[in-house]
């Protein structure tokens, strides 16, 4: 057998045009609407030989491959190594790579601790603190919006609803980052991500033991499942590990890329102000424009086909999420960004039964932080340029120079 | 294709053809009924797609989803026995005829 990327390498079926490119260099993570536009002209899958995978970003065949769960597993790893292969480089998400029934059970836990209604009670606690991290801003003027809000705010109000008593900002943002870099190829991204591990890994386990989390948090429901025998108290462990997992980066990265469309669409943000009820919408048309996760893999787990092209069994699928959500067929005029579209079936979250357990949150989060803007601040403008960091998963900004004209 | 009634809070009534396969959340959204709005879109992570199932239905349209009875507490209007989120129905023709009520509001 031969293997490239920890999966088998196969041929492609007749009629799957071939494309020489690499998707995870570096200057195509950074400039990926180009790499989208050309893989949506190629067809509704491509074959891409470097990796050995099929890869597709047509919003229709994206969102069939990621909302079949039967045919197109998680379990075999929503990255590049095939988990039937090989050992992966940390024992597999209970949620995020797994398939039913044992997927079933842990998602019903963390769907009911994220539920609109369990996570109400955040609300007054979330708006606190972006009141004060914007007055901060205002007052300061000029400032660096990842590090300043994007991170700021999300490690102000996530580890405490969780329920954590530690708090390390560096740890906890670039836990996801590098959980997120280890989806792709064995390049320099993912690299420097496996050189993290010993240093992240063993503060991020110590932080989400029971006792170091307090009895009122939403860590707390997870360690209750296991009381009610629902889940075991290793795989509650693994569960509340996996909020900061995907919780802490993603929102950042949420929060950054809002900041980047504001600013550059002074007039949406006029609008904005003018209607602070379209803080909702205008995150979902944020997430549809910019796609904080801009990729991930399924595998087949049978021969089948889409489209009319014949797919094996072992074959890795890249479904670019960010292309589906950029795809005229679906959206007409994708590259405008107009916070009342109302992107409804957005590919942003994913579909399907893995679709994000985590969107009430990052809803609620980005809700308030947008509204207090809304309510604090005039203008945003771009006070330097903005820097993008490429990463094998997710699409977030570096560096954001911001200025905050007060109302 | 089967035959689906949506009777909205007013007692507006509309009929759509869904494609069998199909859930009934896509298929009001796509065919601009209002008063189910989907927000997560079919991932069973909210409840903005709540219905009351017409009670000559509810035997036929079978038993909630694993998880359904949580996410439905979140639900803006009352849950009663026959409260499903739409987007868990799946159309099969066995459903032809098929008629649901819509809550008055979803959010
Ligand atoms: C803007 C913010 C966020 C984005 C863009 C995002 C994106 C995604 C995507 C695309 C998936 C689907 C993965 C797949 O199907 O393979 C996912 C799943 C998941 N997300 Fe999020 N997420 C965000 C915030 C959060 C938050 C705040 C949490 C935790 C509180 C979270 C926890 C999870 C978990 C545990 C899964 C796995 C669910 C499953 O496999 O059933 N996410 N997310």
């Amino acid at each position: 057998m031969n293997m490239i990327e920890g999966h088998v390498a196969f041929e492609p079926a007749a009629g799957i045009p071939v494309w020489d490119i690499d998707p995870y260099a570096e200057e195509v993570l950074l400039n990926a609407e180009d790499y989208y536009a050309e893989l949506r002209r190629h067809g509704p899958l491509v074959y891409i030989p470097k990796y050995s995978v099929l890869a597709c970003g047509r919003y229709d065949e994206t969102r069939e491959i990621f909302s079949d769960h039967t045919r197109f597993v998680s379990s075999r790893g929503v990255g590049l190594n095939d988990f039937k292969y090989g050992k992966p480089w940390r024992a597999p998400s209970i949620i995020l790579e797994v398939d039913p029934p044992d997927h079933t059970k842990t998602r019903k836990v963390m769907a009911r601790a994220l539920s609109p209604k369990a996570i109400s009670g955040l609300k007054d606690a979330f708006r606190e603190a972006a009141e004060r991290i914007v007055d901060g801003l205002v007052a300061k003027g000029s400032f660096e919006a990842v590090a300043e809000l994007a991170e700021a705010f999300p490690v102000t109000v996530f580890p405490k609803a969780l329920g954590m008593v530690d708090s390390d900002r560096r740890r906890l943002v670039d836990y996801g980052a590098m959980v997120f870099n280890a989806l792709g190829p064995d390049n320099k991204f993912r690299r420097a991500a496996m050189a993290q591990v010993p240093d992240i890994v063993p503060w991020i386990t110590a932080a989400c033991a029971r006792d170091r989390l307090t009895k009122d948090g939403l860590g707390a429901l997870i360690y209750g499942a296991a009381d009610d025998g629902e889940v075991t108290e290793e795989e509650a462990a693994m569960l509340v590990r996996s909020f900061l997992s995907a919780g802490v980066d993603t929102t950042v990265t949420g929060i950054g890329n809002a900041l980047w469309c504001l600013a550059s669409n002074p007039r949406e943000y006029d609008r904005l102000k003018a209607d602070p009820a379209l803080a909702r919408p205008c995150f979902e048309e944020v997430l549809r424009f910019t796609s904080p996760v801009h990729t991930f893999a399924r595998t087949a787990n049978q021969d089948t086909e889409v489209a009319g092209y014949g797919i094996a069994e072992g074959t890795k699928i890249l479904c670019a999420l960010a292309s589906a959500n950029l795809d005229p067929a679906k959206w007409g005029d994708p590259d405008i960004f107009r916070i009342d579209r109302k992107p409804v079936g957005h590919m942003a979250f994913g579909a399907g039964i893995h679709g994000c357990v985590g969107q009430n949150l990052a809803r609620l989060e980005l809700e308030i932080v947008l509204s207090v803007l809304a309510e604090k601040v005039d203008r945003i403008e771009f006070d330097g340029e903005p820097v993008w960091r490429p990463n094998n998963a997710i699409h977030a900004l570096d560096r954001l120079p911001l200025k905050f004209v007060a109302k | 294709m089967t035959n689906v009634t949506f009777i909205a809070h007013d007692g507006t009534e509309t009929t759509i053809d869904i494609a069998n396969g199909d859930n009934v959340m896509r298929a009001a959204l796509a065919n601009d009924i209002d008063g189910i709005v989907g927000e997560c879109g079919g991932s069973m992570m909210c409840a903005t797609c709540h219905c009351y199932v017409d009670d000559a239905w509810a035997d036929r349209v079978g038993p909630r989803a694993d998880g359904e009875e949580d996410m439905l507490e979140s639900a803006a209007c009352e849950v009663k026995p026959t409260s499903r989120l739409s987007c868990q129905i799946r159309i099969e023709p066995e459903l032809d005829g098929l008629v649901v009520h819509l809550p008055e509001s979803q959010t």
